[in-house]
């Protein structure tokens, strides 16, 4: 079975990729993880995302278009990625989510992914 | 409403105190831990309505058993129980609740809660719940699972103690030894509760360290003749002697070669010393004494002096020939590096499958700590990656990933991709 980590960030983990100094060892986190991931043959995919003040949201509401800048909720954690990976069960999916360096700073969600749908 | 509270205070700490003996003794007879369940949570709501009217009674526990015991015998005939009327019933528990002493049958619940027939992953939280009244989220959390999936988990094994009969009895001489270890197995389990680290090394405590000391205290002094109690108590306690030195100043971890000695807690390792020599005079050195051997022979270097390791390999090996499990092996490895040099350590992981080790923590650290002592650091630097990617410690996450940028320049490679 698939599951999707689905990372959600607090802005002080978004502000240490930008900080010179504590960069290399927010990188080094993910890159360990996603190392583990993918050595332990669970990866199945997942990218990683840019901060939220790079989003557009789009609502289309009958003829009214709205588009605002920004993630589509001001929430204390925000989306930086996701991973997309092979699981037994759901418990050991969340052992892998336990593993997330988000953990500890922010949330991890975990959510089985839909059947393929063709 | 200060009546109220010192009422409330008081149903708190009888249950806290009360609750597994009161359990123990409702289900002993059932078998039907879901109804006394509800039965003794029906008493302390009960209590919760007449203690502040009428006043304490004079044997709280056995006014809340008494209690339980009605509602649980009238269950099946709740509409007459309705007729005659709370007041009475009650009445009727306190004629009978005249003193706090009945049997204990704890130990009965337990060897229930560790049966053959008991899935081994619901064992521990069985525990948790029916003798320390703990609720499936907090034992959920603890074992890093859904708590719905544990809830489930946990009806299922009280279903099947139910239907299958099980009893609730202290098993027969020549069945003790294994049962016991059944016992103290999901104990030592609740210690570790989701951690990585089950290598034996006692440095992992979970949040959960409290609740498992009490239950092997529990079951040492209820069966004060057997050995393995004793040994598990030692091995526990010893671990929890060293919590403090776990972590510097800063909050970093510190692994246990480099802990200052001085910070280990001198009145535990003392207590855990009389309990390892309690197991010792009782018996030859079953499972649990080998592991405190292990955690007395660590805690040594308290008194000055250098780690045995020469004969923490020896305990290793005994260990490893019990029960070759992927963390005594592991550790092994690990101690034999510490003896003999970092390569026969590495030549002890390399005998190991690789599919049980892909995504084992402690084999990554131990691979990346004794390559690196071998002077290679390229293999190093890619095997503290990998432990660093599966530990759920942020601080050892932290420690690992200094230990690989610390390695000589040419194999440095901080500048990591992003995640993708």
């Amino acid at each position: 079975m698939e599951y999707a980590i689905l990372i959600h960030e607090p802005a002080t983990d978004f502000a240490l990729r930008e900080d010179p100094e504590k960069a290399p060892a927010y990188w080094a986190g993910w890159s360990a993880y996603a190392k583990a991931l993918t050595e332990a043959g669970v990866m199945r995919g997942g990218a990683g995302l840019m901060a939220p003040s790079a989003a557009a949201t789009v609502r289309l509401r009958g003829d009214q278009r709205h588009v605002q800048d920004g993630p589509f909720a001001d929430t204390k954690e925000m989306l930086g990625g996701f991973f997309l990976i092979e699981a037994a069960s759901l418990e050991e999916a969340i052992a892998w989510a336990a593993r997330c360096p988000a953990a500890a700073t922010g949330a991890v969600e975990v959510r089985p992914r839909l059947p393929n749908m063709s | 409403m200060t009546q109220t509270e010192a009422a409330r205070g008081a149903i708190e700490q009888a249950a806290r105190a009360a609750y597994g003996r009161l359990l123990a003794y409702l289900c002993a007879r059932s078998r039907d831990i879901a109804a006394a369940e509800d039965a003794l949570g029906e008493a302390l709501l009960s209590a919760l309505t007449h203690w502040p009217e009428h006043g304490l009674p004079a044997a709280p526990e056995a006014w809340l058993l008494t209690t339980a015991r009605r509602k649980l015998t009238d269950r099946a005939r709740r509409a007459a129980v309705a007729a005659k009327g709370e007041a009475e019933l009650v009445r009727a528990a306190e004629e009978l609740a005249l003193t706090d002493d009945f049997p204990d049958d704890r130990l009965k619940l337990l060897f229930v809660c560790a049966h053959p027939a008991i899935d081994a992953a619901a064992r521990t939280p069985l525990m948790l719940q029916t003798v320390l009244g703990l609720n499936a989220a907090r034992i959920a959390s603890a074992f890093l699972t859904a708590p719905e999936a544990m809830g489930k988990r946990l009806v299922r094994a009280k279903a099947k103690i139910r239907e299958a009969g099980l009893a609730f009895a202290t098993p027969e001489r020549e069945d003790l030894p294994a049962r016991l270890e059944a016992v103290l197995e999901a104990i030592y389990a609740a210690f570790g509760a989701g951690w990585d680290d089950d290598a034996g090394a006692g440095e992992a405590a979970s949040g959960l360290a409290g609740e498992a000391l009490f239950l092997a205290d529990l079951v040492a002094r209820l069966l004060p003749d057997e050995s393995e109690p004793h040994a598990l108590r030692a091995l526990m306690l010893h671990a929890q002697a060293r919590r403090a030195a776990r972590r510097d100043a800063a909050g970093a971890f510190v692994p246990l070669a480099a802990q200052d000695s001085r910070l280990w807690s001198r009145p535990l390792i003392a207590e855990a010393e009389a309990a390892l020599a309690r197991a010792a005079a009782r018996g030859p050195a079953g499972r649990f004494q080998l592991e405190a051997i292990l955690q007395s022979l660590h805690a040594s270097r308290a008194a000055g002096g250098a780690t045995p390791w020469a004969a923490i390999v020896q305990i290793y090996d005994l260990i490893a020939a019990r029960t070759p499990t992927v963390g005594a092996l592991v550790a092994r490895a690990a101690a034999l590096g510490e003896a003999r040099g970092p390569e026969a350590g590495l030549a002890a992981l390399a005998a190991l499958d690789p599919a049980r080790t892909r995504a084992y923590q402690p084999y990554w650290a131990a691979h990346a700590h004794l390559l690196a002592a071998a002077g290679r650091p390229a293999e190093a630097a890619d095997a503290y990656a990998r432990a660093a990617g599966l530990t759920s410690d942020p601080a050892v996450r932290a420690f690992l990933l200094a230990r690989r940028a610390g390695l000589p320049e040419a194999y440095r490679n901080e500048k990591a991709h992003r995640n993708e």
